[in-house]
C-alpha cells in the first residue's frame, strides 16, 4: 500500500511523550484522475493536428511531347464543370453535341449517384474493366477551393479510375451560362 | 451453530502503480507533442475523406487564402539555405544573426525588400494579421518562383532528397488563385503535389 512502514523500530519504553503517528498514506483517485485526463487530452491532440494531404498528379503540361496527348473516347468521357453557388454541370462526351447535360449539387445525393452509375454504364458498354470512365474536372472562375476539393474527394470515394483537372474551354462556359450557374 | 463470519475487506485499492503509469504516458505524450505554430495567414482547410498523414520532413508548403500566398519550407538548414540563395539572387546581405532568426520562421509572406524588417520583428509581431501581404506571384515579379527554386535546390544539396510540395488553400479560395500557384509549380516540372485538408467522416 501506498504507506511507509510507520511502526517504530524497536520496543523503546522510554517514558517520553511521543506525539501520534499520523497515516501516511494519500488518497490518490484524484490525483490518477487528472493523469489520465491529461493523457487522453494530448494524446487526441497530437493525432489530430496532423493535416490529412490529398495527393494530385497534374498531367503534363509539356507541349513538345505530342504522343503524351491521349486521345479519349468520347463514350468514355464524362465532363464535370464547377460553376458558381456550389453547382455542379456534367455531361457525357463532346463540348460540341453533349449528351445529358446536368445541373447537380455535390454530396451523396449529387453528383456522386451520377458518377456511380456512368461508371456501371461505361464497364458495360466497353466490356473491358481496364477501359473504365474517364472524369475531366473543368473548374471555373468561379468555383473556389472548397469545390475543387469536394470533387477531387468524391473521385476518390466513388473510385473513378481516370481523372484529370483540365482548364476550362468557351462553349462549356457558354453550356453553364445557359444553365444559369456562371454569370 | 456459530456463523462464519467473513472478514470485511477493504474497499481501498492501491493506486499507486496505477499513478505511475499514468504520469509516465502522460510524460510521454508531451515530450512527443510538437506545440503547434501560430500562422501568420489563418486559413479554414476544407474537409475530405482521405486519411493519408502529410510527411514530417523534405515539404514545402504553399499557403493561399486571402488572395495572399505564404510560404514555408520544414528544417532550419534548408531555410538558411533557401535565404542565401535567395540573397545571392537580389543581392542583398543578411548576417548570422538574420539568417538564425529567418531559420526559426515557420511560413513567410513579404516581398524580398521586405524580408529584412520582417526578421527584424519579434515572433508575436510577426503574426499580426494583415502585416504580411503575400509573396508576389506576378508573371511580371515572380519572386514565389524563386523561392520554390532556391527551396528545391537546397533541400537537394542538404537531403539529396527531391522536395515535396502541398498546398493549404482556404475553401472560400477562388479557382484563379489556386490555379496560379498550380502553374508556377508545373512551370517548374512538378506534377505532383498535395492538397491539405482536414478529415471528414465518408458517408457512404
Amino acid at each position: 500500500m501506498a504507506e511507509l512502514d510507520t511502526s517504530s523500530g524497536g520496543g523503546k519504553k522510554g517514558g517520553k511523550v511521543r506525539s501520534k503517528k499520523q497515516s501516511t498514506r494519500v488518497d490518490l483517485t484524484a490525483m490518477v484522475d487528472l493523469a489520465f485526463l491529461l493523457i487522453t487530452f494530448f494524446m487526441l491532440t497530437t493525432t489530430l493536428a496532423k493535416p490529412q494531404a490529398m495527393d494530385l498528379a497534374m498531367p503534363d503540361k509539356d507541349k513538345d511531347k505530342p504522343e503524351s496527348k491521349l486521345e479519349i473516347a468520347d463514350n468514355r468521357t464524362m465532363t464535370i464543370l464547377l460553376g458558381q453557388n456550389n453547382r455542379i454541370e456534367w455531361y457525357m462526351g463532346l463540348v460540341d453535341n453533349p449528351k445529358t447535360p446536368t445541373v447537380d449539387n455535390y454530396g451523396r445525393n449529387g453528383i456522386r449517384k451520377a458518377i456511380i452509375e456512368k461508371i456501371k454504364e461505361v464497364r458495360g458498354i466497353t466490356g473491358d474493366p481496364k477501359k473504365g470512365l474517364i472524369v475531366l474536372i473543368k473548374p471555373s472562375k468561379k468555383s473556389n477551393y472548397r469545390n475543387l476539393v469536394d470533387i477531387l474527394d468524391e473521385m476518390k470515394i466513388t473510385g473513378v479510375p481516370t481523372y484529370a483537372i483540365v482548364d476550362i474551354t468557351n462553349p462549356e462556359i457558354e453550356l453553364m451560362k445557359r444553365d444559369g450557374i456562371y454569370e | 451453530m456459530p456463523k462464519v463470519k467473513v472478514p470485511r475487506k477493504s474497499t481501498a485499492i492501491d493506486m499507486t502503480a496505477m499513478c505511475d503509469v499514468a504520469f509516465l504516458l502522460l510524460t510521454f505524450f508531451i515530450l512527443t507533442a510538437t506545440a503547434r505554430q501560430p500562422e501568420p495567414l489563418p486559413v479554414d482547410t476544407p474537409a475530405s475523406t482521405v486519411k493519408i498523414k502529410l510527411p514530417e520532413t523534405d515539404i514545402a508548403t504553399l499557403t493561399v487564402g486571402q488572395g495572399k500566398i505564404f510560404f514555408g519550407v520544414k528544417g532550419q538548414q534548408i531555410r538558411i539555405n533557401m535565404l542565401d540563395r535567395i540573397a545571392q539572387k537580389y543581392n542583398l546581405q543578411f548576417t548570422e544573426d538574420e539568417k538564425r532568426r529567418f531559420s526559426v520562421i515557420e511560413s513567410f509572406g513579404v516581398p524580398v525588400g521586405n524580408l529584412k524588417q520582417l526578421i527584424a520583428l519579434s515572433g508575436d509581431e510577426r503574426n499580426q494579421p494583415g502585416l504580411q501581404i503575400g509573396i508576389p506571384a506576378d508573371s511580371t515579379d515572380n519572386q514565389l518562383n524563386e523561392w520554390i527554386l532556391a527551396a528545391r535546390y537546397a533541400t537537394k544539396e542538404l537531403n539529396n532528397a527531391d522536395l515535396r510540395f502541398s498546398i493549404k488553400g482556404d475553401s472560400r479560395e477562388e479557382y484563379p488563385e489556386i490555379k496560379k500557384v498550380i502553374d508556377i509549380l508545373q512551370k517548374q516540372n512538378i506534377n505532383k503535389f498535395s492538397l491539405i485538408t482536414s478529415l471528414r467522416q465518408a458517408e457512404q
